[in-house]
């Protein structure tokens, strides 16, 4: 596995711990507002949990259009 | 009044602790009415003081400690005024909204802003009143207030400033970022980083652990080491009100209260 899918691999098991989705129902492509069906309130929290589980932090005007869970961790894994 | 439950926030006093608790959907937005509630404790906490050594402001929300302004309600209101008159009204509430805010700041007890989830604009600008940040670790601290091409203008620059170095005042205002209650701890503005839901748990700890200390003793430092900045203040209503009155700000106020998002004053 490489890195940038070792990442994108723990953001969708956090995802889905997070907000009680099954994780086999969330793949790399999916748009996290959609799948997960939360606003923007509970993307910023989601934003909180992805700084404090890998350590980094990320400005949220970094985040920006984005949408699905490949490029988030395209984004993270510029931080690391 | 020893409690007091109005339509916005409630307070009571209990082991010489006083706690504000913020409580209007959808995340304790501050408008007229907020603001009157504020000013009326404001009133009562020449005698509330007596008998506590502390305060605590809180937020019953689960959303978060305060999301600022309520902008819609700025937006309404100053339509529905010529525009002759509206820098007046804004000016009138900047000028309430400071006196509370400065009394906040001196009052002669030790106050702790409880914060959890959104500590935005002016909800950071109350909680930079109090003497010291107990931080839910789920808390976010931002001035998104360039955004609409205005300033914070409830004190916010002018008390950042005083507690942190201009570097990090400017990193927060220029980018209009927010941070989490780790960075915000790192770089001295969170006092203490509270696990999830535990906030105001830990404030009551602290005020306890406060209530041990001389009162007399506890006040003269606070009043030695907190000093108000009166004449930044004074120039951030001033700078607040020029940038106001530009057609940028209404084309952005306006935005926003059109936006069909729940809560979008959020990145």
């Amino acid at each position: 596995m490489t890195t940038l899918e070792k990442t994108t691999d723990e953001i969708l098991q956090l995802a889905a711990d997070h907000f009680k989705v099954p994780r086999e129902q969330l793949s790399p492509s999916d748009d996290f507002f959609k799948k997960l069906g939360i606003n923007s309130l509970q993307a910023l929290d989601l934003l909180t949990r992805l700084e404090q589980h890998f350590r980094i932090e990320l400005p949220d005007y970094e985040l920006q259009g984005v949408s699905d869970f490949r490029t988030l961790a395209e984004r993270i894994q510029s931080r690391l | 009044m020893k409690t007091f439950r109005g339509k916005t926030l409630s307070w009571q006093v209990a082991d010489g602790t006083i706690e504000l608790s913020l409580d209007r959907a959808p995340c304790n937005e501050i408008g007229t009415e907020t603001l009157a509630e504020l000013e009326n404790f404001v009133t009562a906490l020449d005698s509330l003081q007596r008998e506590a050594h502390a305060l605590i402001i809180s937020s019953a929300r689960k959303e978060g400690f305060c999301a600022g302004a309520d902008l819609r309600e700025l937006y309404h209101r100053s339509q529905a005024l010529p525009p002759t008159e509206r820098l007046a009204g804004v000016r009138d509430f900047l000028e309430r909204i400071h006196r509370v805010m400065n009394a906040l700041d001196a009052a002669p007890l030790v106050t702790i802003a409880a914060v959890h989830g959104v500590t935005f604009g002016g909800g950071f600008e109350l909680a930079l009143v109090c003497d010291l940040i107990i931080a839910d670790k789920m808390a976010r601290f931002c001035f998104p207030e360039l955004r609409l091409g205005l300033i914070p203008g409830f004190g916010g620059i002018p008390r950042l400033k005083r507690d942190l170095g201009n570097a990090v005042v400017r990193d927060l205002l220029l980018t209009g970022r927010s941070i989490n209650a780790t960075k915000a701890q790192s770089v001295g503005l969170v006092s203490q980083v509270a696990a999830e839901g535990d906030a105001l748990r830990v404030a009551r700890a602290t005020a306890a652990q406060i209530g041990k200390f001389d009162r007399d003793t506890t006040i003269a430092a606070k009043i030695f080491i907190k000093p108000l900045a009166h004449d930044e203040l004074r120039r951030e209503i001033d700078v607040f009100c020029k940038l106001f009155t530009r057609p940028a700000v209404e084309a952005g106020l306006r935005k926003f209260v059109e936006s069909t998002d729940a809560l979008p004053y959020l990145p």
